[in-house]
């Protein structure tokens, strides 16, 4: 049974990448990326890791790839804007540079002295993988790495705020509305039923 | 399954990640074939906690995942940047700092 969802699920991940790489358009290409997500989340849980595989199908299958439908949205990835015009250099070498590690990958998984690659795991406790046992884990053992990560999200939040900002703001003349338009917008007598939540309800004041 | 399985599957997307990488010249497809490459790298290290019987490698597996989101947020922002200033999304035209 573990064979068959195995095969399934690595035939999914593998088309669902080759897919990415192949497809023209890139709105596809992130559609194909999350299905070979979807099809990596049960390759973890085959493998016991099940915080793991909730964390992919729910951080990157949901956000970070809505976050990629809108920036190719934004950007706009019509379909033949790309072609593979890479350098014929690149077109030859680049697959077969990738074929080369994937040979010398095998060579070093196949002739490998670790015994437990034929296995299928050591055993494990009850408990292996799930949330409690991760989050044990994180804010015992990896207190420090958990933190450190909290504060690189932080800095990639604010870098990409500061990246895709507007450039030119308020103070260009010209464009939108100077200081003193804005000054009159707030100084002007907002209109009955528009400012609180109680205002709105209805009710007396 | 052995594990050794596990590591196949991861050895191939890792490649087909790096194919991509080289050949493509959308910005936007290269920020995707990083993400099959560093996602192999993550299968791989869930097989290998599976094959240890620890947990380390699954802690590996989610900070790995969260410098992945990190990576693609400050990605997916520049790209923004250069198509806000009409600049081509082509990774070969843009190659005013040299190379």
């Amino acid at each position: 049974m573990s064979a068959v969802v195995f095969f399934l699920a690595a035939i999914v991940a593998l088309g669902g990448a080759v897919a990415v790489v192949v497809l023209r358009n890139p709105f596809y290409a992130v559609l194909a990326l999350v299905c070979h997500l979807v099809a990596l989340a049960a390759l973890f849980l085959l493998l016991r890791a099940e915080f793991v595989a909730a964390a992919q199908v729910v951080v990157y299958a949901g956000a970070v790839m809505v976050l990629y439908v809108f920036v190719v949205a934004y950007v706009g990835g019509a379909p033949g804007t790309e072609e593979l015009r890479a350098g014929p250099a690149m077109r030859i070498f680049g697959p077969l540079m990738a074929v080369a590690l994937a040979v010398e990958l095998s060579i070093a998984l196949l002739g490998s002295a670790l015994s437990g690659i034929t296995s299928k795991g050591a055993h494990y406790i009850l408990g292996f993988g799930t949330p409690r046992q991760i989050g044990k884990l994180f804010l015992t053992d990896y207190l420090f790495v958990f933190e450190t990560a909290s504060l690189l999200l932080l800095v990639a939040a604010i870098g990409a705020v500061v990246l895709a900002r507007r450039r030119r703001g308020l103070d260009e003349p010209g464009q939108g509305m100077s200081v003193d338009d804005l000054r009159r917008l707030v100084a002007e007598p907002r209109p009955k039923d528009t400012g609180t939540m109680a205002e709105g309800a209805g009710t007396p004041s | 399954m052995a594990i050794g399985w596990y590591l196949t599957v991861s050895v191939l997307i890792f490649c087909i990640g790096l194919t991509g990488v080289l050949v493509r010249r959308n910005p936007l497809v290269i920020l995707l074939c990083l993400e099959l490459m560093l996602n192999a790298a993550n299968l791989a290290l869930v097989a290998f906690a599976r094959m240890h019987g620890g947990e380390a490698g699954q802690i590996f597996a989610l900070i790995v995942m969260v410098v992945a989101a990190c990576e693609v947020t400050v990605g997916l922002g520049l790209i923004v940047a250069i198509s806000r200033r009409g600049l081509a999304v082509d990774v070969d035209e843009l190659r005013e700092l040299g190379g």
